[in-house]
């Protein structure tokens, strides 16, 4: 019984490595990279973090639920970036002021330029397929 | 019997205990700013409030199974456990906490969600671990024929490892490049490490019932018993993909996902058949209170479990995504499942056997059957908050966010006042069990 349980554990072990390496080396998503800046993007993703705005903010769904999903925030503002500097600064309702430098400003704009071109994370832009699965729509 | 006094598990699940009381003020606190905007906004806001909360109830999971695995393992093994190499653990555990919370209070975040402290603080938890791996395997390594428990413990604490190290690969700038992997990876963290304590959790439940059963069960060694464990395993290690049905990752991801999702149903149909042999069972042990925990457990796995498969389903996963049902999941498991487990384990190993049982005190018994009735209400008011911000989000004509969130605000007011009382209840066996963990010579 307990070689048999050892080979079954590292068979599974084995399966859920490969797995795993297969989604760190595959690029699951091409963006569309000439709508943002690449390095700066990746430098907004700290500046989310430091900043804890997955505390009350989601990307896709996934983070705090006080706030809105700021997955496709750029696009609803039409790119206006001094709105969401504005936002940044001022804060609203249990929003604070976030004392942001002019750098960690267009970092953070960067990454949401990146978020919003990865796709649309709004729910009622997904079709149903028939075994269950839904699907994001293309974007127009 | 070994002396109960040197059990190394015990100063884990003491700490484990005092976190767990940081967490429920600061979830509590956390609630009240749903429904008074102001509330603390200028000192503590929710910004610092939630992940005080996350953090302390995420570390009275991991320290308490860790506490739990460590008292198995004092009774079980005939070969020592190292006294001196779970000490070493349990101060790298207190410097990461002591970091954890100063981050917290100064603002020093960096981290992702649940894990928002400044990262230098992974450390000392990283180090520790590797630490409870070494004594876990000296412990057991000579051990002849291994219960499914043992199994479970190690499975458990080798996977934490991995998915604690896999959790920080976006310090990398290559993990953070891709929006969609990046989102993917910390997600496939998010869901495995659950099932990792899972395993560590379950694991103890295994073996508190054992115990309960004097031994006699060959639960254990049954074939039943390790097929389930694999079951268990597979999901922990495929299932996290429901987490993201809704982001653009490669179909496969989220197929296999939904495929190995779907296999909980067998877990879920075995406790409607074991449900009449549960029944006879809790009328013998009824009076007892680790028996009595765990019998909890089993009815918050059969709700939290329903729950979770119907969530699993992409078409019914579109409407409660990114709403508060998945927020009455996550309190389902940890306070339902995890915290029912880890108490019945601190009953079990905290406080001598003759004082175990609830004749003695009516404050605990009232306080059981508050806590399951306030706990309930909270997941209600989580789910039907949650529902209604779903129907919003798939509606045409939507009302802006502020207004929709207003909406909710009788549900918030229920959801602080459940949480309030279930706070309060949880305080009563908090501090009964340290009192008796510290009166216990």
């Amino acid at each position: 019984m307990k070689i048999k349980v050892r080979h079954i554990f590292s068979l599974l072990c084995l399966a859920f490595l490969m797995f795993s390496l297969s989604i760190y080396v595959y690029p699951l998503k091409k963006l569309k990279a000439q709508e943002f800046n690449k390095v700066s993007a990746v430098e907004g993703r700290l500046v989310w973090q430091k900043y804890n705005c997955q505390c009350c903010h989601q990307l896709y769904g996934l983070g705090g639920y006080l706030g809105p999903d700021l997955t496709n925030e750029y696009s609803k503002f039409q790119g206006n970036e001094d709105i969401l500097k504005a936002l940044f600064k001022g804060g609203m309702k249990q929003m604070p002021a976030f004392n942001l430098s002019k750098t960690e400003e267009n970092f953070l704009i960067e990454f949401l330029k990146q978020t919003d071109a990865s796709g649309n994370a709004n729910p009622r832009n997904y079709s149903i397929h028939k075994n269950g699965m839904i699907e994001q729509n293309e974007r127009k | 019997m070994k002396e109960n006094r040197k059990n190394p598990g015990k100063q884990f699940l003491i700490t484990a205990l005092i976190l767990l009381f940081c967490g429920l003020l600061a979830g509590v606190l956390s609630s009240l700013t749903y429904v008074l905007p102001d509330f603390l906004k200028e000192s503590l806001g929710l910004s610092k409030l939630r992940p005080l909360h996350v953090s302390s109830v995420m570390f009275w999971i991991i320290l308490g199974a860790t506490g739990s695995v460590y008292s198995g393992l004092w009774m079980l093994s005939k070969k020592p456990i190292s006294i001196l190499i779970s000490k070493i653990q349990l101060i790298l555990w207190i410097i990461a906490l002591v970091g954890v919370f100063y981050s917290y209070f100064t603002e020093d975040f960096g981290g992702r969600e649940y894990w928002e402290f400044n990262p230098i603080w992974a450390l000392p938890i990283l180090v520790s671990w590797i630490l409870f791996l070494v004594n876990f395997v000296l412990a057991v390594r000579k051990t002849g024929k291994w219960p499914v428990y043992v199994w479970m413990w190690l499975t458990g604490i080798i996977f934490f490892l991995f998915i604690f190290i896999e959790n920080y690969l976006w310090i990398f700038p290559y993990f953070r490049e891709h929006f969609v992997t990046d989102m993917t990876i910390q997600w496939k963290v998010n869901g495995s490490i659950v099932g990792a304590l899972n395993q560590m959790l379950y694991g103890t439940a295994f073996y508190l019932m054992d115990r309960i059963n004097k031994n006699e069960s060959k639960i254990g060694y049954s074939k039943l018993a390790f097929g389930m464990y694999f079951l268990g395993l597979t999901n922990l290690m495929f299932n996290w993909g429901h987490h993201i049905y809704t982001l653009p990752t490669e179909s496969y991801i989220r197929y296999v996902a939904y495929f190995i999702s779907m296999t909980e149903w067998f877990f879920f149909v075995k406790i409607i058949y074991d449900w009449k042999k549960s029944l006879v069972e809790m009328k013998s042990n009824y009076s007892y209170f680790p028996y009595r925990f765990l019998m909890a457990t089993d009815f918050w796995v059969f709700i939290n479990m329903g729950q979770a498969l119907l969530m699993s389903i992409p078409v019914i996963n579109i409407y409660t995504h990114g709403t508060h049902v998945t927020v009455a999941h996550a309190m389902g498991t940890t306070i339902g499942i995890n915290s029912m487990i880890l108490f019945a384990a601190a009953f079990m190993f905290l406080i001598p056997k003759d004082e175990q049982t609830v004749q003695p005190n009516k404050l605990l018994n009232y306080s059981f059957w508050i806590v399951q009735l306030s706990l309930l209400v909270l997941f209600v008011s989580l789910d039907v908050s949650g529902i209604l911000k779903g129907i919003w989000q798939l509606d045409p004509d939507q009302c802006s966010f502020g207004e929709m969130m207003e909406s909710l605000r009788t549900w918030f007011i229920v959801l602080g006042i459940s949480g309030s009382i279930l706070m309060l209840c949880f305080f009563v066996f908090i501090i009964h069990l340290l009192k008796k963990a510290f009166s216990v010579k």
